[in-house]
């Protein structure tokens, strides 16, 4: 069992041509064993490229493939509009990796999104993806650091400490249901809330880690979730214990969120919410490890 | 991006928010020029990115020229929570009557924009939100409703605004969030926005936080690029593209992704050893960036050892190898390199490095004995 993403999950890759990163990433995606369907480019639609069938539009691959999920990995200024490209075209989950997308074209889209498509699910901008260990990975994570089997379920709104704590997870002999990262942007499509619930939910998930890091609070929301919603264990490292304080978002951004988005603030909300903290990656899926032990 | 004040205000004056007309001074004889084209009484402002300002001498006004002359050489110079003034704004002095507070920001929680406005302007908006939180009156714009006239007018009136007043108000509000949205900020801040004794609003303080990621469509942007506010180590790190924060240790940090480089700094910092720097080479790091960061690191004369961490996602660990390797034969690198590579292509990258080990470059498997190392080549005591 996963979330958001399965074996039978179909992705089509959009904005796919021989040169694109995107290309590079769904042969990855589709060697670990991910059902890459079609991919999308308006000038090669009918095209077959690395093996995957072309089509010139989301629409057209998904009436044709059935794709129930896409992934994207084009250019900022590209981004916006294959998101709403895919969620028009009626696919309910949308992975989007693109790096640098202004902050005003992504709120314009979440709300676009919120009002006139619920059904679809962004993921990112700016994420290293989502992995249900052993079925589906569609994004840039490396399957071969991730473990099937259980039982651990996995956030971060970093990408490289996504990849480094799957990776002790999985050196350490703990498998995972689903890792999802869920990008740093000011606007993320989905939240650490939405994923912990989907956790909760989703039976074959015994515990949880989440990787934070310091600025805004998305840590502190999801501090309140654990302690009003679940049930699980939950793990948490921040990033950035030792940081000074970054740029600051000048006055308002503090009063707006109400937190100091220091590592320290973010920690004790999450120790007071009954959240396990660790100090570094490592630590964490040590601890993650005496969990498993005593749930099984 | 964060503009100075007299930035800001040329930046929301282009989306028609009124401003008190003013110049630019860097010295005291253009400033006492500028004073005298402008008029008397003038304010004399000192630009840096630092709040409290005007308690630290660094706002007057200026009776006439002598006084002018005095108030440009004292603040010229002038250290405020370690920022040197170098450059002054001059402006008409405004007869002000009332000021208060209007800002746009995004709400990151309930992922829409968020308005504020307060009658409790010209001092620091933290406290007023901590001291008398309802002083504040808060409205969420979702993006593809926007803010209208009305929207400002019911705003102002929430805030207890006096009637006479609202309109003005709510046409500048109504300006702000054109700025804010059109021009690609992710702050814009007016405190104070003063009321005149004539009964005109106009802004007399600007913050402007420009993203950084919307730079592609402002060409315009580039002219206030400001490059002083950095040291030296940052502002060759700018140069190249790569995201650096100096801090005041000695092992030397490289990773990718901010999130990692951060980490890679706490476990450091968790071994017994010290950061001297936070730099992220970002996601598809090619070797040409890796040996951009190298030198970068190396020009910092407190670098005793170099720590380089790297997990490969979408960077690509012999690409990385290489680049370390190019750099050793490019770069004068005096201090020895630890290098940890794990992800993507990991065993080509451990592979080459393999073929490159010497006591001035170490490949480790994990990021805790790579720390270790590092901190130990650094003549650090490790724990």
């Amino acid at each position: 069992m996963s979330i958001f993403v399965d074996a039978s999950t179909k992705v089509v890759v959009q904005g796919l041509s021989p040169t694109s990163q995107g290309l590079y990433h769904a042969l990855r995606n589709r060697a670990y064993g991910t059902q890459v369907v079609a991919g999308t480019n308006p000038k090669r639609g009918g095209e077959v490229v690395g093996g995957i069938p072309v089509f010139a539009s989301v629409a057209e691959a998904v009436a044709e493939t059935g794709a129930d999920a896409s992934f994207i990995a084009v250019p900022p200024t590209a981004a916006p509009s294959a998101i709403l490209e895919a969620a028009e075209a009626g696919v309910p989950f949308i992975v989007c990796i693109t790096e640098f997308t202004p902050a005003q074209d992504e709120a314009r889209v979440f709300a676009t999104l919120r009002r006139y498509f619920p059904g679809s699910r962004l993921l990112g901008p700016n994420c290293p993806g989502i992995i249900s260990a052993g079925a589906c990975n569609i994004g840039i994570t490396s399957g071969d650091i991730a473990l099937a089997g259980g039982p651990v379920g996995l956030v971060s709104r970093s990408g490289t400490v996504f990849y480094q704590a799957l990776y002790e997870l999985t050196e350490k002999g703990v498998g995972q249901t689903t890792g999802v990262g869920i990008g740093g942007d000011p606007v993320p499509g989905t939240s650490f809330v939405d994923c912990l619930g989907a956790f909760e939910a989703d039976p074959a998930t015994k515990a949880v880690i989440l990787i934070g890091e310091i600025g805004g609070n998305a840590e502190e929301e999801a501090a309140e979730f654990v302690a009003a919603e679940m049930t699980k264990p939950v793990v948490a490292y921040i990033a950035g214990v030792t940081a000074p304080p970054g740029r600051k978002m000048g006055h308002a951004g503090a009063i707006v969120s109400g937190s100091k988005g220091t590592a320290a603030a973010k920690m004790a909300a999450l120790s007071r919410a009954g959240v396990t903290v660790a100090r570094n990656p490592t630590e964490a899926a040590e601890a993650m490890v005496e969990i498993v032990r005593e749930l099984t | 991006m964060d503009l100075y004040e007299y930035q800001g205000k040329q930046y929301i004056a282009r989306f028609g928010v009124p401003v008190s007309p003013g110049e630019v001074a860097d010295t005291v004889d253009d400033a006492v020029a500028a004073a005298e084209r402008l008029g008397f009484p003038v304010a004399i402002k000192a630009q840096v990115q630092v709040g409290g300002r005007g308690k630290a001498g660094g706002v007057k006004l200026a009776a006439d020229r002598a006084e002018a002359e005095t108030h440009a050489r004292s603040i010229l110079g002038l250290d405020i929570k370690g920022h040197v003034v170098r450059r002054l704004w001059l402006e008409q002095a405004a007869h002000i009557a009332k000021e208060h507070y209007a800002s746009f920001t995004l709400d990151r929680s309930a992922k829409l924009h968020l308005c504020m406005l307060s009658t409790k302007g010209g001092v620091e908006i933290e406290q007023v939100a901590e001291e008398d939180p309802g002083a504040i009156a808060r409205r969420h714009v979702d993006p593809l409703d926007g803010f209208s006239e009305a929207d400002g007018l019911a705003l102002a009136a929430e805030a207890g605004i006096e009637e006479s007043e609202r309109q003005g108000v709510a046409d500048i509000l109504a300006s702000l969030y054109r700025c804010y949205v059109e021009g690609d900020a992710d702050l814009v801040e007016v405190n104070p926005l003063v009321v005149t004794a004539a009964g005109t609003v106009l802004a007399l303080d600007a913050k402007v936080t420009l993203d950084d990621s919307a730079g592609f469509r402002h060409p315009e942007w580039a002219e206030w690029a400001n490059l002083d506010e950095l040291d030296h180590r940052e502002r060759l790190a700018r140069e190249k593209g790569l995201q650096y924060v100096g801090l005041d240790g000695y092992v030397g940090i490289i990773a990718n992704g901010a999130g990692l480089a951060m980490s890679t700094c706490d476990v450091v910092e968790q071994v017994g050893g010290k950061p001297a720097n936070f730099l992220d080479i970002g996601g598809g790091a090619s070797a040409e960036v890796m040996a951009n960061a190298l030198e970068v690191i190396s020009t910092d004369e407190k670098v005793r050892s170099i720590f380089v961490n790297i997990f490969g996602g979408i960077t690509r660990g012999e690409e990385v190898a290489n680049g370390i390797v190019q750099a050793l034969d490019r770069v004068e690198i005096h201090a020895p390199i630890v290098v940890r590579i794990d992800g993507t292509n990991a065993v080509e990258g451990r592979a080459i490095l393999a073929a490159h080990e010497s006591e001035r470059l170490v490949s480790l498997p994990t990021m805790i004995e790579a720390a270790r190392a590092a901190t130990e080549l650094a003549g650090g005591a490790p724990r």
